[in-house]
């Protein structure tokens, strides 16, 4: 059994409430940080952990506290990213449902090494009963003096608010997210200045993912160097992820970043194998927005090397044979789904959710998803799937925000690993109306290459 | 200067005063600049093609830029203290100098390639009705198209429409030709009392908007129609009455209580067809002699249609190759006459005078109310 330390009393009756969260050890890194260590020793503490933000980028989390800029006598936040809304990933909505306690309470002690004296949830509009919930423990822990002023007799005033958004997938970006915020349309702002300068009401500002910010308790608890052991380099601790897709079991599991993905995949203590005795065509392995692999280059690298659940594992080969761990949404396929109609609903998706802001992502993301149903309806053309080829190649890079990015690289991963499904569309569009392309060779084995 | 100036002394103060100034290298051409311009405002100090073309950026405007992506540029070089490129293309327009930077904007095959991709991108829902569309002439899309766009366009899909809106009754939305710069946004945020516009909806289904038909109403919201790049706010006094390079600009000056005064007329003949702000060679909004933004009131904009309205100061300068000076009679050099020369020495022959058969020429076109069409010439016609 793998170690668990974020989910570990999740299944606990109650601890969704204060009294039973305390009983269970809850709120000790708060007391432990507040009262025997200096904020830049917390700081210290996730720097030595080795962790790196759950959101997405991995962009290791201490670096990031360390860039926050401290000018005297101006406010500084922390913002924690609760708009989780890519697409496979609902990792951030467990953790909040079960025991939300752990994030506000891993919020205070981050608050307090960063020196924010107000500090706020952003979570999206569509978690309304989460929304709910994080307000009441919010409220718990304000009774219990865990909020507000001189928390524990420390002299460090600190309070939480939880803001919802209105449904916009685009506010999980963090200048996004800020601009919403602050009551604005939530239109990404064009970097540099970044947050960490820059940020909510024009003042310094950390952005981290509600996994991040949880994680920073136990690292606060046992030490970073403890928390840095968990893991392979430097994927330390444990990471959450929720996998949805063909699978025997989906659901949210807490791995070791040390396991492999045929283990993930395949044991019963996660998902228990494809469902209905399917065989894996592809797989998504970081939430819609990462690259999707074909079976046989998921489970080895192109190097032949066992895939890990890990950072650097995941995204072995760069973008031509790897992909990421991006936020941890697992999408598995089986050999009955199509790739074609799986992008296609990815390409609306980001049609849908592109702000409007820069040409590029705007006007690129709604041609894409035309030429895909197109493709998917058996009307493309062979050339079409160059013309989408040279779209995404001219979405990627020249956007203001990430977005655009993620809508090229699914379209970009499926055409270089599908290629031969998406002609088969074209050149078959009766077959491909009433069946699908199937496995093909999508799960035999590659001949490995010998290493040059 | 090499005197060495005394510790503490007077010295100090006239150091401070000499401003260290940037050290930018556009093009393979090096420039200095201040500290804090940005790469389009240094590639512009060197002028001709080595600056970017720019959509959404607007000098006089805070806080613009950065969306519409055709001014992206290659850095080669971050600075003279850390020399490593840029991995992506930047905006130039938001991108500040640093002293030592090197940068690549049409010397770089990147920055060509990513700048013919946006302005395909900006087409493919851009109805190219430049032949009915009031800006014509002096639309910045159309001169990028010129410039990055191909002749033909891959895109297969019935274009995105939108019906057109009267924000009141000096100016027209045409939410089709908007390629959503929001420099109207700014405008009505930075120029007027209160902004009644804005964006709804996202992604390319977004909209500039009053929410529900409002007339915007405000002494500075004409100038919306100046910064427009396309022909999405267009002047309803103007609409249809003429094509720009058939007009000519003349600056001239009104005392105005509200405005600085200082515009440019559109005339032809004796009539005022058209008042704008005067523009710079990038199109925007120039200072005025008393060193403000030459924003100007709707007063002198719609309603000051008059010659006799205005002190006219005499034509105003406008770049050789624009379209606009095509008719135009200043700065002109007159080709040498080649025809006799061609035709052995005989003089052409005009075999019929448009001016002579076509109504068109016959009826004033500052008499029309509103637009210029087929009908109200026929009223007109008949009124005579």
């Amino acid at each position: 059994m793998g170690r668990k330390i974020l989910l570990d009393k999740a299944h606990i009756e109650g601890i969704r409430h204060y009294d039973v969260y305390r009983r269970e050890g809850g709120y000790r890194s708060v007391e432990k940080a507040l009262k025997t260590m200096s904020p830049d020793a917390v700081t210290e503490e996730v720097k030595k952990s080795g962790l790196r933000g759950r959101g997405g980028a991995g962009f290791p989390t201490g670096m990031k506290w360390g860039f926050l800029a401290k000018p005297e006598g101006v406010p500084r936040y922390l913002v924690v990213n609760a708009d989780e809304s890519e697409p496979g990933t609902f990792k951030d909505r467990y953790l909040m449902e079960f025991i939300p306690h752990l994030l506000i309470e891993g919020m205070i002690t981050a608050s307090y090494a960063l020196g924010s004296n107000v500090s706020y949830i952003y979570i999206r509009g569509e978690y309304w009963w989460v929304k709910e919930i994080l307000e009441v423990a919010v409220q718990e822990a304000r009774n219990a003096g865990w909020l507000g002023k001189n928390i524990l007799g420390s002299g460090f005033d600190c309070d939480i608010f939880v803001q919802p958004g209105a449904g916009a997938y685009i506010c999980g970006e963090e200048t996004a997210l800020i601009e919403s915020l602050e009551g604005k349309r939530g239109n990404p702002r064009i970097k540099p200045p970044f947050p960490a300068v820059k940020g909510l009401w024009g003042c310094p500002t950390v952005v981290n993912n509600v996994e991040t910010i949880a994680a920073v308790v136990p690292i606060v608890n046992d030490g970073g160097d403890e928390y840095a052991k968990i893991g392979i380099g430097k994927s330390t601790g444990t990471k959450l992820i929720s996998a949805c897709g063909n699978l025997n079991k989906p659901g949210v599991y807490e791995i070791e970043m040390n396991i492999s993905v045929e283990e993930f995949l395949y044991s019963d203590e996660y998902c228990g194998g494809i469902a209905n005795g399917k065989r894996l065509k592809a797989c998504i392995p970081g939430g819609s927005s990462v690259p999707i692999l074909p079976a046989n280059l998921l489970l080895k690298t192109a190097k032949g090397e066992t895939r890990m659940m890990t950072y650097e594992s995941l995204s072995d080969g760069g973008f031509a044979t790897g992909s990421m761990m991006g936020s941890g949404g697992f999408i598995a396929m089986d050999e009955d789904q199509c790739v074609v109609k799986h992008t296609y609903t990815l390409a609306r998706f980001y049609r849908h959710e592109s702000c409007g802001q820069c040409s590029p992502c705007r006007e690129g993301t709604g041609w894409m998803e035309k030429i895909l149903l197109n493709i998917e309806n058996g009307k493309g053309k062979m050339s079409d799937i160059d013309l989408l080829w040279d779209i995404q190649r001219k979405i990627e890079g020249n956007t203001i925000c990430p977005l655009g990015d993620a809508a090229a690289w699914p379209v970009a991963a499926a055409i270089r690993h599908f290629r031969d499904e998406f002609e088969w569309h074209v050149t078959n569009p009766t077959d491909a109306l009433k069946g699908n392309y199937g496995l093909a060779n999508y799960a035999k084995p590659l001949e490995i290459a010998v290493a040059p | 200067m090499l005197q060495t100036l005394p510790f503490g002394g007077d010295g100090g103060g006239y150091m401070a005063d000499e401003k260290k100034l940037f050290t930018v290298t556009i093009d393979n051409i090096t420039v200095e600049v201040e500290p804090g311009t940005s790469i389009l405002q240094a590639a512009r100090k060197i002028g001709g093609d080595v600056a970017p073309p720019a959509m959404c950026y607007y000098t006089k405007l805070k806080d613009s830029g950065g969306k519409c992506r055709t001014c992206l540029v290659e850095v080669a070089a971050g600075s003279a203290a850390d020399p490593r490129p840029m991995p992506k293309l930047v905006a130039s327009c938001r991108t500040n100098v640093m002293d030592g930077m090197v940068v690549k904007n049409i010397t770089s095959d990147r920055v060509i390639d990513a700048r013919n991709g946006v302005v395909e991108f900006l087409l493919i829902n851009h109805p190219l009705d430049c032949p009915i569309c009031d800006q014509a002439g002096e639309c910045h899309l159309q001169d990028l198209s010129y410039e990055h766009g191909k002749g033909a366009s891959r895109y297969e899909f019935k274009r995105r429409t939108f019906d057109k809106h009267d924000l009141g009754p000096y100016i027209q939305l045409h939410m089709t030709r908007c390629i959503l710069c929001y420099r109207c946004v700014y405008t009505a945020d930075q120029v007027t009392n209160e902004r009644k516009h804005g964006i709804l909806m996202r992604g390319d289904h977004s909209e500039i908007a009053t929410y529900i038909e409002k007339s915007l109403e405000n002494d500075f919201i004409g100038n919306v129609i100046d910064v427009c790049p396309v022909g999405a706010l267009t002047d309803r006094t103007f609409r249809f009455k003429n094509r720009v390079w058939f007009t000519k600009p003349v600056d001239a000056h009104c005392n105005c209580e509200k405005c600085s005064g200082e515009v440019q007329l559109w005339m032809r003949g004796d009539e005022v067809l058209r008042v704008t702000a005067r523009k710079d060679e990038w199109g925007e909004v120039k200072d005025t002699s008393k060193g403000e933004t030459g924003w100007i009131c709707n007063t002198c904009r719609f309603e000051r249609k008059k010659a006799s309205d205005w002190i006219i100061e005499g034509p105003s300068q406008i770049n050789r190759h624009s379209v606009i000076s095509q008719g135009h009679y200043e700065n002109g050099v007159k080709p040498n006459e080649t025809i006799k020369k061609v035709m052995g020495g005989r003089d052409p022959k005009l075999l019929m005078n448009i001016k002579d058969v076509s109504e068109v020429n016959q009826v004033e076109l500052s008499e029309i109310k509103g637009a210029a069409t087929s009908e109200s010439f026929k009223q007109l016609k008949k009124g005579n």
